[in-house]
C-alpha cells in the first residue's frame, strides 16, 4: 500500500524584506493509511510551515512532495486544491468555522467544491456531524456552541470528504484539558478506520500516546 | 462549484451585512434611479412636443419673414393680406391657407377682465389648424371681408370673463373696442409653452385696424399632399420674395420642426443620461471599494475556503457574484425609485414624464456591468489570496 503523503529533503524557505528565512530545512517523513503522528517542537520550528506543505496549501523551495501520489511541483493550483479537497482534512487550533453558518453547512462545505448535489451535502454533513457526537447541534451556529463542540464541528467538516489523512494544527490548543481530552478520543476512534492523523502539539502527554512521535528544532526533524 | 450554489454563497454574503450591502447599493440606487427619471422626463417632453406639433394639423407649412438660422434675429414681417392672395393662387385653394397676426391686450366683460392673447385670423383657422369649438360658430368669410367686431375666445379667457354664464351674444371689449362673442373653442391647454386657452380669435381685418397697420405675422397652409410639400414651400417663398425684394422668407414644414426639436432633446435627454451615468459610475467605485474591505475583511474565510478545496476560480466567481447581486439589486431598487419619482413629477408637475423600456433595459444591464467591471479587481485579488497566509490570519 502507498503512503498518502511522501515528503523527500522538502525545505521552504520565506523572503522577508530580502532577508531569506529558513523556516523548513530538508525534511523527509512519509504518512500511511492508520498511521497516528505527533509533531513535537517549540515555537517557530517550523510545525505549521510543514503542516500546510503536506496538506498542499503551500509547496515546497526544494525537494519532492507527493500528495497521494502525485508531485506537488507538477500541479496548477486548482489541481491543488482538488488534491486538498480529495485527500487531506485540515483541523485548525482555532476551529476555523464560517460564523453565521450552522453546523450543518460548515460540515458540507468541502463537498460545495466537489460540485456534490445540496440534498446529498446536507445528508452527509448531518451523518458525520452525528459521528461527533452533535446530531442536537445541527442547526447551531458557531457563537452558539462551546469550544470543544465547535472543534468537533471542525473534525466532522474535515471528515466529510472522506480524506485519507487529517491533518490538526494544535487541535485542543484553545479547548481546556477535559474537553481537549474529548477531541483526542474522537481523532484516535478515525485511526481504526484507516485515516492517517497527523497531530501538533507541544503537549509531551498528548504526544506520546501517538504511534510515532517527530520532534522538530529549527526546521529540522530532530 | 456550481452556480446556482455561487449565488447562494454570495446572497448569504449579503444578507449577513444587510446594513452595509444596502449603504453599498445606495450609489448603484440613486444613480440608475437618476438616469430612469431623467430618461423618462426628456423622453415625456420630447413625446409631448411631439404630439403637440403633430396636433397643429397635418402637411402643415408654416411661412414666417427671415431666414431660420441659428443666431439671425427675428424680422419685422412686411406681409399683408394681398401677399396672402398672392399665396392662395400658388396653392389654388383659397381655404388652405391661414394668416395671423397676434396681439397681447386686455379684454374685459363688465367689470371682469383677461390678459389674451389676440389673434387676428381668416375663417379658414379651423381647417388649416386642428381646432375645435365648444360652443357657437367660428368666423365666417363675410366676417373678414367686412372687418366685422366678432370674437371666438378661448376656454380660458370664456372662463374668467362669463365664468359659468353662455359668452354666446354678449359683448366684451378689446383694447377699447366692443365685440359680440360668437363661439368658444374646446380647451387645449398649453402647446409648446404657450396657453392655447387664452387666445382670442377676431378677424385679421378688425385685429389690423384695431392695431393700425395693414400686416400680418406669418401665413399658415395646408399642404395637399406631403410629397409635394417641399416644392410648394419653395414657391410660396418664391412669390414672396419676388413681391418683397429686400426680405428674407421661410417655410418650415412640421416634420423640420420636429426634427430639430427632437434633435434638441435628444442631445438633452444624452446629456441627463450621461450626467446620470456618471454617478453610476461613482456608485460602482464604492462597490469595488467596499468589495475592498470585504475580501480584507473576509481573509480567514477565503483560507478556510481554499483549505477544503476552493480553487481560486471559485473564490473569484464569490465575489464577482457578490459585487454583481450588490448592484443588480440596486438597479432593480434604483428602477423602482426612477419609476417612482417619474411618476410623481409627471402627475404633480406640469413636466410630463414617459418611462420607457429601453431606460430599464440600458439602466439594468450597466448596474449589472458596473458590478462586473468593479467587481473584478476585488474578486482577483481574492482568489489569488495565498491560503497559508489567509489562514495565519487572526
Ligand atoms: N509567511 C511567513 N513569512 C516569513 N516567515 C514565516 C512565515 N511563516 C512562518 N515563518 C517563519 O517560519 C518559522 C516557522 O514558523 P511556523 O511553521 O509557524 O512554526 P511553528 O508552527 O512550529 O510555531 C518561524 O520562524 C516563522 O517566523
Ligand atoms: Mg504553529
Amino acid at each position: 500500500m502507498t503512503a498518502a503523503i511522501v515528503a523527500d529533503d522538502i525545505s521552504r524557505t520565506y523572503e522577508l524584506d530580502g532577508v531569506t528565512v529558513p523556516a523548513l530545512r530538508g525534511v523527509s517523513l512519509s504518512v500511511a493509511a492508520g498511521d497516528y503522528l505527533a509533531i513535537v517542537g517549540t515555537s517557530g520550528s517550523g510545525k505549521s510551515t510543514l503542516m500546510h506543505l503536506l496538506g498542499g496549501l503551500d509547496r515546497p523551495t526544494a525537494g519532492t512532495l507527493l500528495i497521494g501520489g502525485r508531485d506537488v511541483s507538477t500541479l496548477s493550483p486548482p489541481e491543488m486544491a482538488r488534491l486538498r479537497n480529495e485527500v487531506i482534512g485540515f483541523v485548525f487550533q482555532s476551529f476555523h468555522l464560517l460564523p453565521r453558518t450552522t453546523a450543518r453547512d460548515n460540515v458540507a462545505l468541502p463537498l460545495v467544491y466537489r460540485g456534490t448535489g445540496r440534498r446529498e451535502r446536507r445528508e452527509r454533513a448531518a451523518e458525520l456531524l452525528a459521528r461527533v457526537g452533535l446530531a442536537h447541534r445541527i442547526d447551531h451556529r458557531p457563537n452558539q456552541m462551546s469550544g470543544g463542540e465547535q472543534q468537533r464541528v471542525a473534525i466532522a467538516r474535515a471528515l466529510v470528504t472522506g480524506p485519507s489523512v487529517l491533518l490538526a494544527d494544535e487541535p485542543t490548543g484553545n479547548l481546556d484539558s477535559a474537553t481537549g481530552e474529548s477531541v483526542l478520543t474522537l481523532l484516535e476512534s478515525l485511526v481504526a478506520d484507516g485515516v492517517a492523523i497527523v497531530l501538533v502539539t507541544h503537549d509531551r502527554d498528548v504526544a506520546a500516546r501517538a504511534h510515532r512521535r517527530i520532534e522538530m528544532r529549527d526546521g529540522l526533524i530532530v | 462549484m456550481r452556480v446556482a450554489e455561487a449565488w447562494r454563497v454570495a446572497l448569504d454574503a449579503l444578507r449577513a451585512n444587510r446594513l452595509r450591502s444596502l449603504l453599498t447599493m445606495l450609489g448603484v440606487v440613486i444613480g440608475v434611479a437618476a438616469v430612469v427619471a431623467l430618461v423618462a422626463i426628456g423622453t415625456g417632453t420630447k413625446r409631448q412636443i411631439e404630439s403637440q406639433v403633430e396636433g397643429l394639423g397635418s402637411n402643415l407649412l408654416i411661412v414666417v419673414p427671415g431666414r431660420l438660422e441659428a443666431g439671425s434675429a427675428p424680422s419685422v414681417s412686411t406681409m399683408s393680406l394681398d401677399d396672402v392672395d398672392a399665396v392662395s393662387r400658388v396653392v389654388g385653394d383659397r381655404s388652405r391657407v391661414a394668416v395671423t397676426i397676434a396681439s397681447g391686450e386686455t379684454a374685459r366683460a363688465g367689470s371682469r377682465t383677461a390678459f389674451v392673447s389676440m389673434q387676428g385670423v381668416l375663417e379658414t383657422t379651423p381647417t388649416v389648424f386642428v381646432r375645435r369649438l365648444d360652443r357657437g360658430a367660428y368666423l365666417t368669410r363675410s366676417d373678414v371681408s367686412t372687418a366685422r367686431r366678432v370674437a371666438v375666445l378661448g376656454a380660458g379667457v370664456a372662463g374668467q370673463l362669463f365664468g359659468d354664464r353662455d359668452p354666446i351674444g354678449r359683448q366684451i371689449t378689446i383694447g377699447g373696442v366692443r365685440f359680440r362673442v360668437i363661439g368658444t373653442f374646446e380647451p387645449l391647454g398649453q402647446s409648446l409653452g404657450v396657453d392655447r386657452d387664452s387666445e382670442v380669435h377676431i378677424p385679421v381685418t378688425a385685429a389690423q385696424r384695431l392695431l393700425g397697420t395693414d400686416r400680418i405675422d406669418g401665413l399658415a397652409i395646408r399642404a395637399p399632399d406631403r410629397d409635394r410639400i417641399d416644392t410648394l414651400g419653395a414657391d410660396i417663398v418664391g412669390t414672396l420674395t419676388e413681391r418683397h425684394p429686400d426680405t428674407d422668407f421661410s417655410a418650415v414644414t412640421q416634420q423640420q420642426i420636429l426634427g430639430v426639436l427632437g434633435d434638441i432633446l435628444g442631445v438633452l435627454t444624452g446629456v441627463l443620461a450621461a450626467i446620470a451615468g456618471i454617478s453610476l459610475l461613482v456608485g460602482g467605485v464604492g462597490v469595488s471599494n467596499i468589495m475592498l474591505v470585504s475580501v480584507r475583511e473576509r481573509t480567514r474565510e477565503i483560507g478556510l475556503r481554499k483549505a477544503v478545496g476552493a480553487r481560486p476560480r471559485d473564490i473569484g466567481v464569490q465575489f464577482l457574484l457578490e459585487a454583481v447581486l450588490l448592484t443588480t439589486l440596486g438597479g432593480v431598487l434604483g428602477m423602482a425609485l426612477g419609476i417612482t419619482a417619474a411618476l410623481l413629477v409627471d402627475r404633480l408637475s406640469p413636466v410630463p414624464a414617459a418611462v420607457t423600456w429601453w431606460s430599464l433595459a440600458l439602466a439594468f444591464g450597466v448596474s449589472a456591468a458596473v458590478g462586473i467591471i468593479f467587481g473584478v479587481l476585488p474578486a482577483q485579488r481574492a482568489g489569488r489570496l495565498d491560503p497559508v497566509v489567509a489562514l495565519r490570519t487572526e
